[in-house]
């Protein structure tokens, strides 16, 4: 849909990727495509058991295979990583135990990939079986052998958290009606086209990395630790990306090999992870069990609400902290709660672990949240839209969790997509169903992962003989960060975006940038982006006024020239008044987040809203669904690049019709049960249904052009929407993700029986939280007067 | 990466000759259509061989008689699916092949492939490591069926959409071996046994299927995945009925992926057979046809739903052929459109 253009030349047009002819021609270069001269081909050999001590571990026939260059196990590699400082619980190679089924254990190099597959097969160890721990019922009680890991508690806790703002007891005390529901989001996978791949070199007393990654700075930092270099004799460069969703957010064990066995051989060494592998590597979505208790008035306001969560983390940290907090925090950031407690708890378990992915942990509780709020409607007979418009939170408030709303588009894509998919008017009739949900996410995470005030995104600027380079650590992951950085600097200079030469995600060329992840890159790097190209702007803009004699208010900017002149001839006019002509910015995040220990996770710059509409036919019979149509909009605040817009919209939708309805990430015997593309059921783009997008514009008075996020939070909506839609076509709840024909065909033969209309978890476990923390709310209206921060 | 191991590729001219090459090499050796379930599962270690003998000598024609149509072994089933005669004559068969797989796996698999594919099971149809994680099976490199561990049989499920089709329009094929062609009821062509699930000789090749034509024939096939562009079945029916005015003079219900073998419902067909059909014979008929059927848990979604659902492939089968032309019941995932 149409985004206006307000007098900008590049910022809101539809405008191609640079990158999209050489990909989908073949021609971009991902790690895998890459072989320098006498590469070596890495495996990893990888536990069979889910829970195991080593006992030993026999290399050496493997050593001797011809063709084999190297063996390593961790005893090469001892030195623990993670990507949050407060979970350093991995190793590129476990010497002491494994704790799933794919934990890496081994790892060769050869001259081809076939041997160092043999090479891997040879490899003999020895293992003390130990019980796994595969669900979160029974990381809960003592198990039988041994835990998981050798910190958190009790029993395979790893993180509990506790939290209460303003005063619950009292919000639901002055309830009028009060529900408890209990929900379950099964895990799913990233499943990104491109498996992990990285290729590494020891040169000169130097690593240098290629790799498939989101963040090639957090990589820069693990590899300095592990391998004990210097960050300056090290390297990492974001080769071109297939795709990550969250799933290439870590540091991983393969990027650390594969450098660890350049530096032993001398030879640039490859690996690029199966199929198989990849599901193994995981950092996917928790499955969490939920229990939301909500107290509202007769008409429908919202007095108190209580959510407690227990994820299923897999066997290591990862982000699951933060993942953890996120299943609380954004609950408050659609609707205005006045009263909230969250009880988080995070477990370990004999499964990959689990860790970002879409969404980052606020799926799983938007999915709960909106069916409880359809629920609470229904009891209290006031229409489920209508009590949701009634509590959305309003632009410049702060909510009781401290997190500060600026822009909202939340009423302007709920009409969109109601008007458009004729929501309101919709026919009753058994087997077709339309559902409704909203949803908000981050426009970056206002903190680091690790505890630092440097500036989260810097773009430096060169402009030289009429070219112009912009330099940024952000790595496009298909998200369109790329077009994004030439769009800005474009925008600024007055030049076209295929005008600017790019050079993004390398550490050693470039300034900081952390990453693509949490939404942050448009927000952040583009913010960094306008002050650089500024100040660029003001030197030409400087030189031309000198030459044309004429005050700077008269050089105009713009169709590729600068005043009088082209920009080629004011740049050198530039360059010959200032020297070389560099310029830099860079954005900090204003500091926000709240006065309570744990309260770095939530706070953003900036939050979207986004509002779905899902139409399905469901068979009664079969349990099957099929789907019609999705209408979202998406409150982007600015769309830099509408197409793209559209693109991370669609792709959202997609991914979440993909969880809603098939995706699972299941175990059986203490293995993954169908690591494969096949058997692991994701819809490929026949099984997807016409989707209607709505750009919605609030232009937010703190991103660039007033942009939000787009690439995350449209996914949100429509799983909730899916399950509701089911609602409104069988009259039964499906309290658990993904809705499969047969949870629908149990759910009507217990609705027929007389029992619960529903199928979902029966019950929350007792969880040992510690008193929640007492948090005072702030100020719920923004003082505009006053700076951002507090 | 998951690479294919190293094989020898060798090139006959001639069945004759691809046969004496198997029978020479025995099991180590193994024929290769489309290859498109063949690759991957060279690649998984699922098959190990030291030579792969290519088929693509055999032709690729459908020819259309007044008595029957013959398929070559080496039609692709995207051709079969959009060939005009088979569309018109055995509508079923054209559905079934267009159905398998993805649009590029039909450009490449043949029809021949498609009647001879490898019995599937998800504890099988998985990588060697996986495999060598939870205990190998029976069907490979292990002694147990891990879905049936007190079984001494394997369960493997027969997963071919084509040959429950073609066993319902009573069709035949052509085997060649080594020293001559014998022909066979596609019937005939399958056991009941999930490792060793085909009838012919290994060195025989499967040269060309025979559809007779039967005045009045109406068939229909309907087929049961989770996702209508590339899975395989996990329930399938294949229908071929004659009706004189509303009468059922001739029928074969023919039931995919419930067994280890194309399961055939005889007792459905004679219970058919001289009745008026309407919906209350559909769903009897469907009901007999559903009860040997015992899907186990080795295949995606629950088994119980699984067993619930072949009553409802059948009777959407049977509804479909009796008003071929005029559309089908009911709208399945499985189905997509295009």
């Amino acid at each position: 849909m149409g985004a206006s253009n307000n007098g900008f030349s590049v910022i809101g047009k539809p405008l191609p990727k640079p990158d999209a002819v050489s990909k989908v021609t073949g021609r971009a270069i991902y790690a895998d495509d890459m072989l320098p001269a006498r590469t070596l081909h890495c495996r990893i050999l990888r536990s069979p058991h889910p829970h195991a001590r080593i006992v030993s571990i026999d290399t050496s026939a493997a050593r001797r295979m011809p063709g084999v260059q190297a063996v390593i196990t961790g005893a090469d590699l001892p030195i623990k990583f993670g990507i949050l400082p407060v979970t350093q619980d991995e190793r590129a190679l476990e010497h002491e135990k494994v704790r799933y089924v794919g934990d890496p254990i081994a790892a060769v190099a050869a001259v081809d990939e076939e041997i160092a597959a043999s090479a891997c097969d040879a490899i003999s160890v020895e293992y003390e079986v130990l019980e796994p721990v595969m669900s979160i019922d029974e990381a809960l009680v003592e198990t039988k052998d041994e835990r998981i890991q050798d910190y958190g508690g009790p029993n395979n806790i790893h993180k509990l958290v506790a939290l209460e703002f303003g005063d619950v007891d009292a919000g639901f005390a002055r309830a009028d009606h009060t529900r408890e529901d209990v929900f379950f989001f099964q895990g799913n996978t990233h499943l990104p086209m491109e498996q992990h791949s990285a290729v590494a070199t020891f040169v000169d007393g130097r690593v240098t990395l290629w790799s498939s990654t989101q963040v090639v700075h957090y990589v820069h930092r693990a590899l300095a630790k592990v391998l004990e270099l210097p960050m300056n004799r090290i390297r990492v460069i974001g080769a071109a990306h297939g795709g990550g969703f969250g799933g290439k957010t870590d540091p991983f064990a393969h990027e650390i090999i594969v450098s660890k066995l350049a530096m032993l051989t001398g030879r640039p060494v490859k690996c690029t992870l199966t199929r198989e592998e990849v599901f193994y590597a995981h950092r996917g979505r928790h499955p969490v069990l939920m229990w939301v208790r909500t107290g509202v008035t007769k008409d429908g306001r919202i007095t108190a609400m209580h959510f407690r969560s227990a994820l299923d983390g897999g066997a290591y940290g990862s982000y699951g902290v933060a993942s953890t907090f996120y299943t609380g925090a954004l609950q408050t950031v659609t609707y205005d709660i006045p009263a909230y407690r969250f009880e988080g708890c995070r477990v370990f378990t004999n499964k990959p672990p689990c860790g970002p992915k879409r969404g980052h942990g606020t799926p799983q509780p938007r999915f709960a949240l909106e069916l409880h709020l359809e629920k609470i409607a229904h009891d209290i007979g006031l229409d489920p839209v209508e009590l949701k418009q009634r509590n959305f939170v309003k632009p410049m408030t702060r909510t009781v969790n401290w997190l500060r709303v600026t822009s909202c588009g939340l009423e302007e894509c709920t009409e969109r997509v109601l008007n458009a998919s004729g929501f309101r008017k919709r026919e009753k009739k058994r087997g077709h169903g339309m559902g409704f949900a909203i949803s908000s996410y981050l426009s970056g995470a206002g903190t680091a992962i690790y505890w630092n005030d440097m500036p989260h995104s810097e773009v430096q600027i060169k402009v030289d003989r009429g070219g112009v380079t912009a330099y940024c650590g952000a790595m496009d992951i298909g998200q369109g960060s790329d077009s994004v950085l030439a769009a800005i600097v474009a925008e600024e200079l007055g030049i076209q975006p295929a005008d600017v030469r790019l050079v993004t995600a390398d550490t050693d060329t470039t300034p900081i940038d952390l990453g693509s992840y949490s939404s942050r890159v448009t927000f952040m790097a583009g913010n960094a982006a306008i002050q650089a190209a500024r100040k660029m702007r003001e030197m030409l803009v400087e030189a031309a006024a000198a030459k044309m004699g004429a005050p700077v208010e008269a050089v105009a900017v713009g169709g590729g020239r600068i005043g009088d002149f082209s920009f080629e001839d004011a740049s050198i006019l530039a360059e010959a008044r200032f020297g070389t002509l560099t310029s830099a910015g860079s954005y900090t995040p204003p500091k926000i987040a709240g006065p309570y220990k744990g309260s770095g996770v939530g706070p953003s710059p900036a939050y979207s809203y986004s509002a779905c509409v899902v139409d399905l036919d469901a068979d009664p019979r079969t349990g099957l669904v099929h789907l019609n149509k999705v209408w979202i909009a998406h409150d982007v605040g600015r769309a830099i690049n509408p197409l793209l817009v559209e693109g991370q919209v669609e792709g959202s939708v997609y991914m979440g019709l993909g969880e809603a309805l098939m995706e699972e990430q299941e175990f059986r015997k203490g293995l993954h049960k169908w690591p494969s593309m096949l058997e692991y059921k994701s819809p490929t783009f026949l099984d997807m249904p016409e989707v209607e997008t709505f750009i919605v514009e609030t232009v937010d008075p703190e991103g660039p052009y007033g942009a939000k996020e787009a690439g995350q939070g449209p996914l949100l909506p429509v799983i909730p929407a899916v399950s509701s839609a089911v609602f409104d076509a069988l009259g039964v709840w499906i309290d658990e993700i993904p809705v499969t024909p047969e949870k629908i065909v149990e759910a009507l033969r217990r609705k027929e029986k007389g029992e619960a209309a529903r199928f979902g978890p029966a019950r929350f476990p007792s969880i040992p939280y510690p008193a929640c923390i007492k948090v005072e709310p702030p100020a719920k209206e923004l003082d505009r007067a006053a700076p951002a921060s507090i | 990466m998951l690479r294919l191991p190293r094989f020898k590729y060798l090139r006959p001219k001639t069945a004759r000759e691809a046969a004496r090459m198997a029978s020479e090499l025995g099991p180590k050796a193994m024929f290769v259509a489309g290859g498109t379930d063949l690759f991957p599962k060279l690649k998984r270690r699922q098959f190990e061989v030291e030579a792969l003998i290519g088929l693509d000598f055999l032709s690729r024609q459908v020819r259309a008689g007044a008595d029957e149509a013959e398929v070559d072994a080496g039609v692709t089933l995207a051709s079969a699916a959009a060939n005009e005669h088979l569309s018109a004559t055995f509508s079923g068969y054209a559905e079934a092949a267009g159905v398998v797989s993805s649009p590029p796996l039909r450009n490449a698999g043949t029809i021949g492939g498609n009647l001879c594919v490898d019995t599937r099971c998800n504890y099988y149809d998985m990588t060697y490591e996986w495999r060598k994680a939870i205990g190998f099976c029976m069907k490979k490199d292990g002694d147990i069926c891990l879905v049936a561990p007190s079984s001494p049989r394997c369960w493997a499920v027969s997963s071919s959409d084509t040959g429950p089709m073609a066993i319902a329009l009573e069709g035949m094929v052509t085997l060649a071996g080594a020293d001559g062609e014998r022909e066979l009821p596609v019937a005939a062509l399958y056991r009941d046994d999930g490792i060793d699930y085909l009838a012919k000789q290994p060195s025989e090749v499967l040269t060309s299927l025979r559809l007779p034509v039967i005045e009045g024939n109406q068939s229909a096939y309907v087929k049961l995945r989770r996702r209508g562009s590339i899975d395989f079945p996990i329930a399938g029916a294949a229908v071929a009925l004659r009706l004189d005015g509303a009468t059922v003079t001739r029928c074969r219900i023919v039931l995919s992926a419930v067994a280890s073998y194309p399961l055939e419902a005889r007792a459905a067909d004679d219970f058919l057979t001289g009745k008026t059909l309407d919906e209350e014979t559909v769903r009897a008929a469907a009901e007999i046809a559903a009860k040997p059927a015992k899907p186990l848990d080795n295949a995606d979604l629950t088994h119980f739903w699984r067993k619930r659902m072949v009553r409802v492939v059948v009777e959407q089968a049977l509804a479909a052929a009796a008003t071929r032309g005029g559309g089908s019941m009911v709208k399945l995932l499985g189905q997509h459109p295009g």
